[in-house]
């Protein structure tokens, strides 16, 4: 019996086409963010809001990902943005090839924020690199204030945690507090932001969080650059 | 339920390395598997031995190696093992601590056997 060391990773075929997005994201200096929530938490609401208060001649564009159908893609094409749905046709999340795929006959140097919406899945989104700059998680406060601690990958992974719904915390026992203290938990260096998608409130502070992550973006890139 | 596409990228990964050891057949493929790395164990076994059956890989052995997360001290260096979601140095008692392991999802080793060496647990594909 022999035993042959490896020492690789498992998803090395994902991590390889991730690493190349990242490098050409890098290279035509987008801002690639990853968003990730279970089915229903607001995703696509967000970025309805997001792409609506967005100035037109910004450079951003959508990839969508769902099981079925192309109904996110229409929600947000109303905003005159690119938007493209991937249908995984039964894969619970997106991985980096799809991207490549999707990707594929857009100018990268037209682009200065690319978001990818995931299918709705608090699990196993976590564990397939997009080549994004950060993952963004999105709860729901229908949901429950543990989800941090049941599924605690997405939030460990994530840069930002969007509470949305904020509107209905008057009639669901939800403590927005003890869900911000377990992300914190999982994850010390989180940044909450409490936003309801409905009436707008808190979408400041998540435009704020967008703007300051363009603006370090792209004094990375032209530090890098120089 | 991504288990299944693990289990795929772990096969083949195997039979990739197996083309590398000619006269041999595998026994025993390991991986690390973080605790933070979102795979279900229970699920990885059972999506593993599904794809394995009734192939020339149907004897092969999955071992995991559970990885916990680990922190290391921004102040005084120590490295620890992160449990009950306290992030606390329990040197000096520091915050400032960061990641350093737990999201592993890694192929550690393959165990393989020269034909004729031992025929117990041989699908011999000879």
């Amino acid at each position: 019996m022999e035993r042959v060391p490896l020492e690789r990773k498992v998803l090395s075929e994902n991590d390889r086409i991730a690493a190349e997005l990242r490098a050409r994201f890098q290279e035509h200096g987008v801002l690639c963010l990853n968003l990730i929530s279970s089915p229903g938490s607001g995703k696509t609401s967000l970025l309805e809001r997001t792409l609506q208060s967005l100035p037109r001649q910004d450079r951003v564009a959508v990839l969508t990902g769902d099981i079925q159908t192309e109904n996110d893609a229409n929600r947000l094409k109303r905003f005159n943005f690119p938007v493209k749905q991937i249908t995984t046709g039964g894969t619970c999340h997106l991985d980096a090839r799809m991207i490549e795929r999707h990707l594929a006959d857009w100018r990268l140097e037209d682009l200065d924020v690319l978001f990818i919406e995931n299918v709705g899945n608090l699990v196993c989104p976590a564990s397939y690199d997009l080549g994004e700059a950060a993952k963004i998680v999105v709860l729901s406060v229908t949901e429950g204030e543990d989800k941090p601690l049941k599924y605690p990958s997405i939030f460990f992974k994530s840069d930002l945690l969007v509470l949305n719904k904020i509107d209905l915390l008057p009639y669901v026992p939800f403590d927005i507090n003890a869900a911000a203290d377990n992300a914190r938990k999982v994850n010390p260096g989180m940044e909450i932001v409490r936003v309801s998608c409905l009436t707008t409130d808190g979408l400041h502070d998540w435009m704020k969080w967008l703007e300051q992550r363009r603006t370090t973006h792209k004094s990375v890139m032209q530090e890098t650059a120089g | 339920m991504h288990e299944m596409g693990i289990a795929n990228s772990l096969l083949e990964a195997v039979r990739t390395e197996m083309g590398l050891h000619p006269g041999t057949y595998p026994c025993k493929v390991g991986v690390r598997i973080g605790e933070m790395a979102a795979i279900d164990q229970d699920a990885l076994r059972f999506c593993f031995e599904a794809m394995i059956l009734d192939t020339d890989l149907e004897s092969l052995e999955l071992g995991i190696e559970v990885c916990p997360r680990q922190h290391r001290c921004l102040l005084c260096g120590r490295d620890f093992i992160f449990r009950d979601y306290d992030s606390r140095c329990p040197q000096c008692a520091s915050l400032e601590t960061s990641c350093i392991s737990g999201d592993e999802l890694e192929l550690a080793y393959l165990e393989v056997e020269e034909y004729g060496a031992s025929t117990a647990g041989a699908k011999s594909t000879q």
